[in-house]
């Protein structure tokens, strides 16, 4: 019996793939369905939708199933703003590679996600665009900056996403929507074409319905390119996880993370992941990372002070939005005022404080040299354990205008993922289970280019877990 | 008891920095091809033109040219040097950053004709901006137009310790590491076009003391003279200010060559804060030993050494020897000549002095590799003089026709009949000319020499010039 689309839109990307491979759907066919899903919408998850589907070719390793790309990458002749008001009407000259390697690996774009503006923010609330709300519950955030990319998988608008994560924007909306996130190794996935926020943090990665998903778009993203100088060729080839158990893998549960500041419903699920870790015969020990406590405060150092440079270029002179009167100087002041929200604009004075004369040392310095702590902390507990395990959010899906007022509640967010965007190493965040009806995600680390051994043990929990669910698909 | 400050005499204390436009084919940071004079905007790419999302990716050739500078000024290269974000706002910077180096250059301490060098680092160059309405600048301008073919190009800037105590002494030493810099083949260092940048670092003492004053950086000064000016006016201004009881401020002066005169453009209060941070696009630079032994091996032999071979090998007067090492072509020709030679007459300081003196204002502005005059011909006829063959001044009237037309000087010689004069031959006429103008013989058998004049113009009249002036006055003093 031929399969109706609402079978198809069940199914997990690598299962739609073997469906079109067996001809039992046709990548147009596919592509409709989703197009039409994500153009009826009600989330706010997409700020674009792709009419037409390119064709592509039989031997498409990705089959045509298509792509959810969050706003923030460069797309040629489609409107990119990164959700700024500052980027209304820009239409780049050339694709990111992230976007193009997936189109042409048989991925095409099925339409821009919404996203906190420049990536900025935990919630998705810092679109100019309107904010995302997350489908287990719409009074509820999906999670930032990649909200609109997690929704969208979450409800079943796309059957996978992309996003970028600079301190935790792909694995906590995945985790507040109960979805899969991995945040690769820095300089695996190049970065070209990604907007930036903070280039020694940004890395694309994918969002997924499962971890085998995760692993195939995973596998298409990374590569040295040669227009990304901080890209490198992985070091291994890549083939599916298969992993059925965890025999003889030592998992690392740092206290910093586990302790005071977690929600207790969220500590629940992760005592319950733990037994599950140990009845597959992984083994778990307490492990510290002493200077991850500082992680937050380090990164809202590093972070704003690279983006008060990246984000200078936003000037009115070449692209986007344009204010003022025609001198040169209310250009610059009209158009920066009216093009960036206030959480950008907070970043940028605390970026450029930062960086000015006199307080460099104390500042970007001193957070560069916690940084090398952090990374030092990492590369001693991989002496003991193979993978670090902590929950991916201190909360599960907090409601919409919960933490707007209060910037540093809404900064203990990435509490738990900073650590590992500081060290640049890979993490991935699975929904581990529920909370008060809410999903809560279970991060997993591991040492620089691990990503093979990380999705291993990420679809051995999956599989033990049975995590289902989800919310009732859009 | 201090001297009266009016007769106190200062020493200008001096350092450059120039900027340097290298001749890549490509630009610093992206794979536009470098502008000359196109329509503007049409060598831009998303790279150059900063757009959201793009990254710089280190040019390979730039790195090559600015190692080859580094190596040729005598610098330690640094094993991994750092790319910086430089901050601020204009039009002309499309990232609202420059991508420069900061803390870490890839080369230091050089020595380059006896003034220590600083440093040596890689950068892009800015877009140009175009404004319109009378003042040319943007304050008061109608309206302003950005062309970005220019931003991006790899500049390569070279700071001087303050070891230069004169304009003369500043302008001079510019033009040696403007020779150098052309000799190594990096750029086009023309100071018109912009391809080649000096901004100078000027303060006046005490003669005698040790420590620094306070200085004024110079902007703006496009040519050797400009510099020289510029300088000069600002040590004026300086000792003007100290004589009077007061203090130079530290501030940056853009010198107008119109007036000849310096304004400021900002003072230290006013002075940017470009908060620097490394590149986090870009990783250190690291050069490979294979990067630095094709460098070593690209060092052609440099003007200041070749100056020195010239005037200690070649026994070249100095001031010629410079000539022929500052100007590379003008030396490269010498020495096609002097192989030419063969190792015999003419010596080289001879033949050198046929180039520069003789040859160059035959030439004109046109490369001397492009003249008619081959190194080989003007070597033949420096021979053909040296050997009695033809005289000086017949010599020079062949050079004429072969700067003019070309031609082999033996051949053009026998053609217009401008052999020396057989000694048998000259002799005769000497002797007519005594016997013709014995009131002359007269006077100089009594000692006035100057009267030795009449009779050797004579035989040259009766030679039509042919005759070797030198050679007549000698058989004039011998026979009378």
């Amino acid at each position: 019996m031929a399969p109706t689309s609402g079978d198809v839109s069940e199914l997990t990307a690598a299962a739609a793939i073997d469906r079109v491979g067996a001809g039992e759907v046709s990548p147009a066919e596919l592509f409709e369905l989703y197009r039409d899903r994500a153009a009826s919408e009600r989330l706010g998850a997409f700020l674009l939708v792709s009419d037409n589907a390119p064709a592509i070719p039989a031997e498409a390793p990705l089959g045509g199933v298509p792509l959810a790309v969050k706003d923030v990458f460069c797309v040629a002749d489609v409107p990119s703003t990164a959700a700024s008001r500052i980027l209304e009407g820009y239409r780049p000259p050339y694709t990111a590679t992230a976007v193009e390697r997936l189109a042409a690996a048989g991925a095409p774009m099925l339409g821009k996600t919404n996203m906190d503006e420049f990536a900025m923010g935990s919630s998705s609330e810092n679109s100019a665009y309107g904010p995302v709300l997350n489908p287990w519950d719409e009074k509820r955030v999906p999670g930032g900056s990649s909200g609109g990319s997690a929704a969208a998988v979450a409800a079943g608008l796309a059957p996978w996403a992309i996003g970028t994560d600079t301190g935790g924007s792909i694995r906590q909306p995945a985790a507040l929507c109960g979805v899969v996130g991995l945040k690769p190794t820095y300089g695996s996935v190049s970065r070209y074409g990604m907007i930036a926020f903070a280039s020694s943090l940004d890395q694309c990665g994918p969002l997924t319905r499962d971890v085998t998903d995760a692993a195939l778009l995973f596998r298409h993203l990374v590569g040295r390119d040669h227009r990304d100088s901080t890209s490198l060729e992985y070091p291994q080839p890549l083939e599916a996880p298969t992993a059925e158990r965890l025999d003889g893998l030592r998992f690392g549960v740092p206290p910093e993370l586990t302790g005071e500041g977690i929600e207790r419903g969220v500590l629940d699920v992760f005592e319950c992941v733990v037994a599950t870790i140990e009845e597959l015969g992984g083994g778990v020990e307490e492990v510290s990372l002493p200077h991850s406590a500082h992680g937050l405060s380090a990164y809202y150092v590093l972070a704003p002070a690279e983006a008060s440079a990246n984000l200078a270029r936003f000037d009115g002179v070449r692209y986007g939005m344009r204010s003022g009167d025609g001198d040169l100087l209310s250009l610059y002041e009209e158009t920066r005022a009216e093009g960036f929200g206030d959480e950008v604009k907070r970043r940028i004075m605390l970026g450029t404080y930062a960086l000015s004369s006199g307080y460099y040392e104390a500042y970007y310095g001193r957070a560069q040299r916690v940084r090398t702590k952090i990374v030092e902390d990492f590369t001693d507990a991989f002496e003991r354990v193979d993978l670090v395990l902590a929950p991916t959010s201190p909360t599960v899906a907090f409601e919409l205008g919960e933490r707007t007022a209060d910037p540093l509640s809404m900064y203990l967010s990435d509490y738990c993922t900073v650590p590992m965007s500081l060290a640049g190493i890979p993490a991935i965040s699975i929904p581990g289970g529920l909370s008060a009806g809410l999903p809560v995600g279970i991060q997993l680390a591991g040492p620089a280019f691990s990503e093979p051994r990380i999705l291993d043990a990420a679809l051995a929990l999956e599989r033990a877990l049975a995590f289902d669910g989800g919310p009732a698909r859009a | 008891m201090p001297e009266p400050v009016a007769d106190r005499r200062y020493e200008p204390v001096i350092g450059l920095e120039i900027h340097v436009q290298l001749a890549t084919r490509t630009k610093m940071f992206c794979g536009c091809e470098l502008s000359f004079g196109e329509e503007p905007n049409t060598r831009t790419c998303p790279v150059c033109l900063g757009h959201p999302g793009v990254l710089p990716v280190v040019n390979a050739e730039a790195v090559h040219y600015a190692l080859m500078i580094g190596l040729a000024l005598g610098c330690d290269i640094a094993p991994r040097s750092l790319f910086h974000r430089k901050n601020y706002f204009y039009p002309d910077l499309p990232k609202g950053y420059q991508i420069s180096q900061y803390d870490v250059p890839l080369a230091r301490d050089g020595i380059l004709g006896g003034v220590r060098i600083h440093r040596v680092h890689l950068e892009e160059d800015a877009a140009k901006l175009v404004h319109a309405g009378a003042s040319g600048r943007i304050h008061g301008a109608a309206g302003s137009s950005v062309d970005f073919n220019r931003g991006g190009t790899p500049l390569v800037e070279i700071v001087s310790e303050p070891d230069i105590r004169s304009a003369a002494d500043a302008g001079e030493w510019l033009r040696l590491l403007r020779a150098t810099l052309k000799r190594l083949g990096v750029s086009d260092v023309n100071m018109d076009e912009g391809s080649l940048r000096c901004d100078a670092n000027v303060s006046i003492r005490p003669a005698g003391e040790a420590t620094l004053g306070t200085k004024a950086e110079l902007k703006n000064m496009n040519s050797f003279r400009f510099l020289q000016r510029g300088i000069e006016a600002e040590i004026a201004r300086q000792e003007e200010i100290v004589r009077g009881g007061g203090a130079v401020l530290q501030e940056t002066l853009h010198f107008d060559p119109v007036s000849g005169g310096l304004s400021s453009l900002r003072s230290k209060e006013e002075a940017h804060d470009y908060r620097y941070f490394p590149e986090p696009d870009l990783v250190p630079l690291a050069p490979t030993e294979a990067m630095l032994d094709r460098a070593r091996a690209a060092l052609p032999e440099l003007p200041a050494a070749r100056a020195e071979r010239l005037e200690h090998d070649l026994g070249i007067a100095p001031d010629t020897a410079r000539l022929l090492a500052f100007r590379s072509e003008l030396g490269d020709y010498f020495e096609a000549a002097l192989a030419a030679t063969d190792g015999g007459a003419p010596d080289a300081r001879t033949l050198a002095s046929w180039v520069t003196v003789e040859l160059v204002p035959r030439l004109g502005d046109a490369d001397p590799a492009d003249s008619r005059v081959s190194p080989g011909a003007l070597a033949k006829l420096a021979e053909m003089v040296a050997g009695r063959a033809v005289s000086q001044s017949a010599a020079k009237q062949v050079l004429d026709v072969m700067a003019a037309e070309g031609g082999e000087p033996d051949r053009l010689v026998e053609e217009r009949g401008l052999a020396r004069t057989e000694s048998d031959e000259l002799g005769a006429i000497v002797d007519r000319a005594i016997d013709q103008n014995a009131a002359a013989v007269e006077q100089v058998r009594s000692g006035n020499e100057k009267a030795i004049g009449a009779i050797v113009g004579a035989v040259m009249r009766a030679t039509e010039g042919r005759a070797d002036g030198g050679e007549v006055q000698r058989m004039v003093r011998e026979r009378t």
